[in-house]
């Protein structure tokens, strides 16, 4: 079992590493930072060009910036990025950020998910299920931006009719702020709620769908009537033999949402001007700087894919008919 | 099983008095698009404390529903209404958290099917003590309940108990999980044990072990048992009592002996008469009942059985007759208005079914007159091999195994002959079948079809053979296209193979009468089939290129008995008019003795015994032969008691990892009596077929007759 862990766990390893190898040299190839730099007005002196192409490496093939690239990384050094500062300075700021935010939105999502799920499933055909039903439609039919941008309104209305800002939603704290820890840390919630319940909301949604399904699939078997006659009551049926064994298909799901979340989770960021990984992504392509483009991309391929290693020892510990 | 009275102290309880359950006038109906279906039409029953109550009747009588409905664990849809007492206490109005009290602990249930029964994500051990946790709460502790599920393990017969306990469901076998299930529900002493169909997963030997578990428990306990089965062989020796079911009602109920030696409802008596009888050599008429059940939704006045009864008169369809005494005892009660005229008859079981249902002998066909070895051989194996890898890993796989699913097997099949092969599930009864519809060159040995040696063939003669040679499948649904009308199913054959239009226009409503459909249902589909119903148009099509060889693969076992009868006399009238030869897999003994000349049982890839069918069974020579015959309840009481069952212990070994020597020699009884020196001979060599009189064979070193019927 460790042993399986283990080997998925160095097959993840090397699938991270081709993936970001791939980012690098596309990222290399379609980007042309020193088009920019000679695009200036007035145009720079030929030998600030040279240098420049020599600080980027641009001199070398591409497999060969890659090692130096990654050697570099290996050693906790992500390189440079366009504008000459070092990626790790920033890296560490805008992981902690990215976290922050989904780490929470996902763990609410996932829990009201699957609460949402099983009731709608035990409660099939009643209006709890299609109103359940109608939610989920109606989220996960909405582009991220425009649910992020309605509920913004809403908040802001919200603190209209209080005629104080209780929800803020630019930034993750108010610029300047000071005060004792407590103080701060109520800023901070503050500036939490209306992005969180955004990555939440779609989530609770996704995962409610499945869940559902696949409650349903369990309401019906042999095992959940077995443990009634022996005495359970229905209730107790439910939740001890019935949800346990229908968590186990969403194992993978909990896991991959996750890393996907990540990505998928640019729009957010860049709505409520948080600036987390997926607001460097686009920062990063937008200035052709392909070291921040590779950090980014390793970053998630990190995450999708310790994801789905996540995913294979939820699933080894969930269903005990998995020998490995 | 010294520790069970232990285990079950039943003296603090008072001594019981009353039945311990009586249901009266049980309606049980639910919503469906076509109207209500009424599952259960007015049922009353009793059972008194200690006493063993069988319940019988076709698919969708209501069996399942009524005994539910005791339990109170039918869906929300369903309305109930009438009265069950279950020790005086109504039960119907209780809600879920007063039943939850009683399920489990004073009445208990085990189901049909073991492999889904038990919950995957916890160990059997926690299972069984969690029914007892969940009614004794505080008075006992988690590690009291966990020694005693290790205790109720041990009784109901699973080696090893103490580690078997903390394996998981998925490594059970299904005996083994039923038997879980049984410990389950006697955790609690109850007072009564409903089970629904509790061995008609299994396979026959296993099914004897559970039903021997089943009654220990219930002598251990001593409660009242309902048992509910389709298979009247199972109740014969187990039920005191007997309750016939149809279409929601009971029609008969009464003493076991009794019914099955008086039947009084034309319906009792179809249905003893349609089953074929292990013990009986010389060749018996089945009787089918024609027709099928009726729909619960719209159920006409009258007698509900008139439309498929022979003594149907007009006074039948006027109202439906009551349950009521038959010879003036209400020991015995029938409904049926003819009852009286059933017991003025000379004749009695079987053979009444017999006059009554107009039931005859298939003739044989001329060809059986020639002698055997003067007909022409259709089909030969000889040392026929089929070897399956056992792997490991996703996406590198290795090998890290060979299940040896078929090891060595030889027999022939000669013109007009129907071989039938018999085995547990898992010995390589449906390997074998599917290597010979594959007409390629064996992985060892040699398989010849019709004079042709499968390793000679090409595309084109490979083709040739197979007009000659055509399969009938076990699930008639599951074999059919659903989306294609009958018609283009029974003709696909004919134009896979080039006939032209007109043939295939003329040869379709030909078939259909001859499997004895009617014409005008070709244009229909086959959802709109009953089972049997299907089970002819696989016929029809399997005969569509006027084969020579059938291969029927359990060809009658998802049918119901009353239907069974009428697809096998059918299958035997078609052998003698087309002078067919049919290889006949079944698990069901008795219907190979009905319908196979010869017979071959199968162990574990190999065959075991082989020979005329009234020889194997008369004077069987192998001791798995003498264990599986022994394990079949026949459908006789007084026979099936005196009857001593020799139990094979254990589950089949696994394919991938056969004993040396013997293969049953795990499992085989005679090896266990037999000396030191002998049994290293089981051990070491491995038995060769030897001759054991005219055409019979058994592959035993210490092969002797015993007889076991
Ligand atoms: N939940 C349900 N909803 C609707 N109809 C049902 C339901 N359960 C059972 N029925 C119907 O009730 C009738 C009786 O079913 P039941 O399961 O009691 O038959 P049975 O005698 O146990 O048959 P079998 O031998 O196949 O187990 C059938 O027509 C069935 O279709
Ligand atoms: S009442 Fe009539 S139709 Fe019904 S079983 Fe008796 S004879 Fe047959
Ligand atoms: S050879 Fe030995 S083990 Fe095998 S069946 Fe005969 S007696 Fe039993
Ligand atoms: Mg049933």
């Amino acid at each position: 079992m460790t042993g399986f862990l283990l080997r998925r766990l160095v097959n993840y390893v090397v699938l991270a590493f081709v993936a970001t190898f791939l980012a690098f040299s596309l990222a290399s190839i379609t980007f042309d930072p020193i088009g920019v730099l000679q695009q200036r007005n007035p145009p720079p002196p030929a030998a600030t060009i040279d240098a420049k192409r020599h600080d980027l490496h641009l001199d070398q093939p591409i497999p060969q910036r890659f090692f130096t690239w990654m050697g570099g990384v290996v050693q906790g050094d992500f390189g440079r990025t366009i504008a000459d500062r070092p990626i790790t300075d920033e890296l560490g700021r805008r992981v902690g950020v990215s976290l922050r935010l989904f780490l929470l939105g996902i763990t609410i999502g996932i829990l009201f998910g699957v609460l949402l799920g099983v009731v709608s499933a035990i409660r099939q055909y009643k209006f709890s299920d299609y109103f359940a039903t109608l939610f989920s439609f109606v989220v996960l039919s909405t582009p991220v931006f425009v649910l992020g941008t309605v509920l913004k309104l809403g908040a802001q209305n919200l603190n209209n009719s209080i005629g104080d800002n209780v929800l803020l939603f630019t930034g993750e704290t108010t610029p300047g702020f000071e005060g004792s820890w407590i103080a701060s840390l109520l800023d901070r919630v503050q500036h939490l709620i209306v992005p969180t319940l955004t990555i939440a909301l779609g989530q609770i949604a996704y995962y409610s769908r499945y869940q559902r399904s696949s409650m349903l699939d369990v309401l019906g078997s042999d095992f959940l009537r077995t443990a009634q006659a022996k005495g359970l009551t229905r209730r107790k049926a439910l939740f001890k033999h019935g949800l346990r064994t229908a968590l186990i298909p969403m194992a993978t799901l909990f896991a991959f949402g996750f890393g996907l979340l990540v990505v998928g989770g640019t729009f957010t960021e860049r709505l409520f001007s948080w600036f987390g990984m997926g607001d460097w992504l686009i920062t990063g392509i937008s200035t052709q700087d392909t070291n921040v483009t590779a950090t980014v991309t390793l970053f998630v391929a990190v995450c999708v894919l310790f994801s789905g290693w996540l995913a294979d020892v939820l699933y080894a510990a969930l269903d005990p008919r998995i020998r490995i | 099983m010294s520790s069970a009275e232990l285990l079950f102290d039943s003296a603090d309880r008072p001594a019981p008095t009353g039945p311990v359950l009586e249901v009266h006038d049980l309606a049980v109906s639910f919503p469906s698009e076509s109207g209500r279906v009424r599952a259960v039409r007015g049922l009353s029953y009793q059972v008194a404390p200690g006493e063993v109550l069988g319940i019988v009747g076709e698919s969708g009588s209501g069996k399942s529903v009524s005994s539910l409905a005791v339990m109170g664990l039918l869906p929300p849809q369903a309305r109930i209404t009438g009265s069950i007492k279950f020790q005086g206490r109504e039960l119907i109005g209780l809600n879920d958290g007063e039943l939850s009290k009683i399920r489990g602990k004073r009445v208990s249930m085990v189901f049909q099917d073991p492999l889904s029964a038990l919950t995957p994500v916890y160990t059997v051990g926690d299972q069984i003590a969690e029914a007892l946790l969940v009614h004794r709460g505080a008075k006992i502790s988690k590690q009291a309940a966990a020694k005693r599920a290790v205790e109720l393990l041990d009784l109901v017969g699973i080696p090893n108990a103490v580690e078997r306990a903390k394996a998981f469901p998925h490594e059970f076998s299904g005996g083994m999980r039923q038997r879980a299930v049984i410990a389950m529900a006697i955790a609690n002493d109850p007072d009564l044990i409903i089970a629904d169909e509790p061995t008609t997963a299994l396979d026959v030997t296993v099914q004897a072990q559970v039903l021997e578990v089943l009654k220990t428990a219930q002598e251990v306990t001593g409660a009242g048992i309902v048992i509910i089965t389709h298979d009247l062989g199972v109740v014969a020796g187990f039920a005191d009592r007997l309750m016939v079911m149809y279409a929601g009602k009971a029609v008969e109920t009464g003493q076991v002996d009794e019914i099955y030696a008086r039947p009084r409802m034309p319906y009792t008596l179809g249905l003893l008469g349609s089953i074929p009888r292990l013990d009986v050599g010389e060749k018996q008429p089945l009787v089918p009942i024609v027709g099928q059940p009726p729909s619960l939704t719209e159920l006409p006045p009258g007698c509900p059985f008139a439309p498929r009864c022979p003594m149907e008169v007009d006074a039948c369809r006027t109202a439906e007759p009551e349950l009521v005494d038959v010879d003036g005892s209400a020991e015995h009660r029938a409904a049926c208005i003819r009852t009286d005229e059933l017991a003025a008859s000379d004749t009695e079981g079987a053979e009444a079914a017999v006059e009554i249902f107009g039931a005859e002998v298939v003739e044989e066909a001329p060809i059986a007159k020639v002698p055997r070895e003067e007909r022409k051989i259709v089909l030969q194996l000889s040392g026929l091999v089929k070897h399956y890898p056992v792997t490991k890993g996703v996406v590198l796989k290795r090998r890290v195994g060979t299940v040896h699913a078929v090891d060595g097997i030889s027999f022939d099949i000669r013109e007009g002959e129907t071989l039938g092969v018999v085995g547990e599930s898992g010995c390589g009864k449906t390997t074998t079948l599917m290597e010979i519809l594959n007409l390629q060159k064996p992985m060892g040995g040699t398989l010849s079809v019709l004079g042709q040696d499968a390793a000679d063939l090409n595309a084109k003669s490979r083709k040739a053979i197979r007009r000659d040679l055509q399969v009938v499948f076990q699930d008639p649904m599951a074999a059919l296209d659903p989306r294609l009308p009958i018609f283009d199913v029974i003709a696909e054959p004919m134009q896979v193979h080039d006939l032209d239009k007109e043939h295939i226009a003329n040869r379709v409503p030909e078939l259909l009468d001859l499997v004895g459909l009617r014409r005008e249902h070709a244009s229909r589909y086959p959802a709109e089939f009953s089972g049997g119903q299907r089970q002819r148009i696989g016929i029809a099509r399997a005969l569509a290129l006027n084969p020579k060889l059938l291969v029927l693969d359990e060809p009658v076992s998802a049918l119901d008995v009353s239907i069974q009868a009428g697809v096998i006399n059918l299958l035997e009238e078609l052998k003698a008019k087309l002078g067919l030869s049919y290889l006949f897999v079944a698990h069901d003994l008795s219907v190979v003795r009905h319908i196979a000349d010869r017979v071959a049982v199968m162990y574990l890839g190999k065959i075991v015994e082989i020979g005329q069918v009234d020889e194997v069974f008369d004077a069987p020579r192998h001791p798995y032969t003498q264990a599986l015959l022994s394990a079949i309840p026949i459908p006789d009481p007084v026979k099936e008691r005196q009857r001593e069952r020799i139990l094979v212990t254990g589950d089949l070994p696994s394919p991938a990892n056969p004993p040396s020597g013997c293969r049953f020699r795990t499992r085989c009884f005679l090896h266990a009596t037999l000396s030191e020196d002998k049994q290293r001979t089981c051990v070491e060599v491995e038995p060769p077929r030897q001759e054991q009189g005219e055409d019979h064979e058994a592959a035993c070193h210490f092969a002797q007759i015993r007889q076991v019927l």
